[in-house]
């Protein structure tokens, strides 16, 4: 089996199997009073300590949710009643329209049910948000509730510069909401230098659990909850900690941070092989997103493990499929509830038409990958695409 | 044999798929996603492909641990079957969409792309016969759709596989049960599909609008009635006419007109048909020698009647040796040899052009 969809999810790391394992075993509480629950505290507490550390952050900046579609939801739409709910003009929302789903959702869930307004910025055909187009779109920002852009794209692997993005809305008395799912660990990620008053981040994307991520937002970042009861979260989350899986976060993101380094200079040079491969076995493959060495704010200007190609002719799915019966598995980007491949709105939101969109397929290395998978891909990609181009021909 | 197995989340496509994963084929099951508006949740038996058939569809593939996907062919079925469904209501005929979907959907777009993507057939859960190239009718009369799949070429049957033939709906429902799939209780499908609340005339009227036109009594000539849409009458129909006649004697609609918008109705006696012409016929196999005695189908659900079948231009001359009624032009006459033993086989179709 060839895994090269590692930006859908990544094998879990052994270190953090073992430290959850020993947790699940354990009775406790992190909320009781008692020795149980002080043992059980202690050990999440340690975790969120230890998770700030990684990514730039204080301990109390750190709030456990359920994973990256729950933070991008309490940051939206949190963040939006606070800010509207102490000046009622506030009610627009300047997003990215590359966003991942959890965000674009929650903004058009806001504008049709709860009187938001929203800006889609315009976005390069790299994927990147320019400051100046932030700004252009902030005005004077005295109706904008907040931004969100995130700092990786899930699909094509652009990295934002969110340290000069957030400067410019914070010129204008903007907060900045940042989904950096699949950033942290493969970029470098740093809360505090880079500004932003809420950043998403979840575990099953670093080796961690599923199920498990993390809201990191500011002491000063106003956020109405989303889900009420015991308050456990800084009052802006509450649910019973899940402490093996807190645990699980926390070990997953200490460990891919502090190998960040090594392993996206390992995994980058494959990724780079794989292009420079694919490109060789089909010369009219195209390279969507920035260039392989690309460089914003002096760092990576694209995941290291992302690749991200159309091949002109074939359907995205089609060329799934058979990549899928020759054992390697890589992704076609969106897919709706029932399974139906659409057009990437990524794609489109860079001005690539249905076309090219429809013809695209992710391959996202990470941190099992090896070079047998590049050759795997190599192997078998010509075929599959002059097969893909066959069946595509006879559709309207 | 590498086969793909449409699957439609319904109880005989996951057991037409598990006969062939236990046949020792190398299968992949995909759904087709025919519906532009896929959120709507089934109630009873009606509609389909919904959401919640996609579901089930992929419950059975992973059940059977094989590979599933979705294929959107809604743009497609959108154009040449629910449009073509519209456009022949609106030229005064009707349609039969399971056969146009069979055509123009499961057995050729689906087809095509199967064969091109490298597999070497496509099962379903029709009920059906199908050997050595032969078509024919299920053991199960009650289910036998060899009607919808009439319209079928040599060459479209030699990549299709209808494992359900030669077993009864309550054997297939036992399989499933066997296999623990949930699906094995799923009710029937049996309206259209596009058309899940079963309202074919106010499917109609939103697509067509308003065309109201005389109600026109064969016998006397006279205006009797108006309509709001000749799209809602098919010759043939006793009920709703909203007419009153002078006389006691039930009223049939012979025929719609579409350019004046006039409903013909007339008598049982008018309504009886010994003449049927077509357009084109399809042949299953090779083509019959004509002139020829078969049996003739009508309807879906119809009987079949002895005939005679002779050429007539690019058409067919079908003459059925008991009178017919309710013979609507569009409506595909599908013509059978009859075999008592191993299941009437199916010849070939042709489309009602007139009656009479």
């Amino acid at each position: 089996m060839t895994y090269l969809d590692h930006a859908a999810t990544t094998p879990m790391l052994p270190e953090v199997l073992a430290a959850m394992t020993e947790q699940l075993g354990r009775v406790g509480n992190a909320s009781s009073l008692h020795a149980s629950g002080r043992a059980a505290r202690r050990v999440a507490e340690q975790s969120r300590e230890r998770l700030a550390e990684a990514l730039g952050a204080r301990p109390s900046e750190v709030l456990f949710t359920g994973g990256g579609t729950e933070s991008d939801n309490l940051a939206i739409k949190g963040m939006f009643w606070a800010r509207r709910g102490s000046d009622a003009q506030r009610r627009r929302l300047v997003v990215s329209p590359a966003e991942h789903h959890a965000v674009l959702d929650s903004v058009e869930w806001l504008v049709k049910h709860d009187g938001a307004e929203v800006t889609w910025l315009p976005v390069e055909p790299s994927g990147r948000i320019r400051p100046e187009a932030l700004a252009e779109a902030l005005g004077d920002g005295r109706d904008v509730a907040l931004v969100s852009v995130m700092w990786a794209n899930n699909e094509i692997g652009t990295v934002n510069d969110i340290a000069a993005l957030t400067a410019v809305a914070h010129a204008v008395g903007v907060p900045v909401h940042t989904d950096a799912v699949q950033a942290v660990g493969q970029v470098p990620v740093d809360f505090g230098a880079s500004g932003v008053d809420a950043l998403t981040m979840t575990g099953h994307k670093l080796g961690g659990p599923m199920g498990a991520g993390a809201l990191l937002l500011r002491r000063d970042a106003d956020c109405t909850p989303l889900l009420h009861g015991g308050g456990q979260e800084r009052d802006v989350r509450s649910g019973t900690l899940d402490v093996a899986a807190i645990v699980g976060l926390g070990v997953a993101t200490v460990t891919a941070v502090g190998s960040r380094g090594e392993r996206a200079a390992r995994v980058g040079e494959l990724r780079d092989r794989l292009v420079r491969e694919v490109a060789a076995q089909v010369p009219d493959a195209q390279l969507n997103g920035a260039p392989l060495d690309d460089v914003v704010a002096g760092g990576p200007g694209r995941l290291p493990g992302n690749a991200h190609l159309s091949f002109p002719g074939a359907e995205g799915d089609a060329l799934l499929m058979l990549l899928d019966a020759r054992g390697i598995e890589c992704s076609t980007g969106s897919a709706c509830s029932a399974g139906v491949a659409r057009p990437s709105h990524v794609l489109l939101a860079v001005g690539a038409d249905g076309e090219r969109a429809r013809s695209s397929l992710r391959f996202s290395l990470g941190h099992t990958s090896t070079d047998a998978d590049v050759d795997a891909v190599v192997e078998v990609i010509g075929p599959v695409v002059e097969r893909a181009r066959r069946a595509g021909l006879g559709r309207r | 044999m590498r086969v793909l197995a449409a699957m439609s989340g319904g109880v005989d496509s996951a057991v037409a798929a598990a006969l062939a994963v236990e046949a020792g084929h190398d299968v992949t099951g995909v759904h087709l996603a025919l519906s532009q508006n896929r959120q709507t949740l089934r109630s009873g038996s009606r509609g389909c492909c919904s959401v919640e058939d996609s579901h089930d569809a992929r419950r059975v593939a992973d059940e059977l641990g094989i590979p599933f996907y979705v294929w959107d062919l809604a743009d497609r079925f959108t154009e040449d079957v629910v449009d073509d469904f519209v456009a022949e209501y609106a030229a005064g005929r009707t349609p039969n969409p399971c056969l146009r979907c069979n055509e123009k959907i499961k057995f050729s777009a689906v087809l095509d792309r199967a064969l091109s993507l490298g597999f070497d057939a496509v099962v379903t859960g029709h009920h059906a016969r199908l050997a050595d190239g032969a078509l024919r009718r299920s053991v199960d009369a009650a289910k036998d759709q060899s009607y919808v799949l009439g319209v079928l070429t040599a060459e479209q049957l030699a990549a299709a596989w209808f494992p359900l033939g030669g077993m009864t709906k309550e054997r297939v429902r036992e399989i499933a049960a066997e296999r623990g799939f949930a699906v094995a209780t799923k009710p029937d499908s049996h309206d259209i599909c596009f058309i899940p609340d079963g309202d074919t005339r106010g499917f109609l009227a939103r697509r067509l609008g308003s065309r109201p036109g005389p109600v026109v009594d064969a016998t006397t000539g006279e205006t009797v009635g108006q309509h709001d849409g000749t799209y809602g009458f098919t010759v043939g129909q006793r009920r709703g006419l909203g007419v009153a006649a002078g006389d006691a004697r039930p009223r049939y609609v012979l025929g719609i007109e579409p350019v004046s918008r006039t409903v013909t109705i007339g008598t049982a006696e008018l309504a009886s048909v010994d003449e049927v012409r077509t357009g084109a016929p399809t042949w299953t196999g090779a083509a019959p020698v004509l002139p020829g005695r078969f049996e003739v189908q009508l309807r879906a659900h119809g009987s079949p009647v002895p005939c005679e079948v002779s050429a007539d231009d690019d058409g067919l001359r079908i003459e059925p040796a008991v009178p017919q009624r309710g013979v609507a032009p569009g409506q595909s006459a599908v013509l059978y040899e009859p075999d008592a033993e191993r299941g009437d086989r199916v010849v070939g179709q042709a489309a009602v052009r007139l009656a009479r």
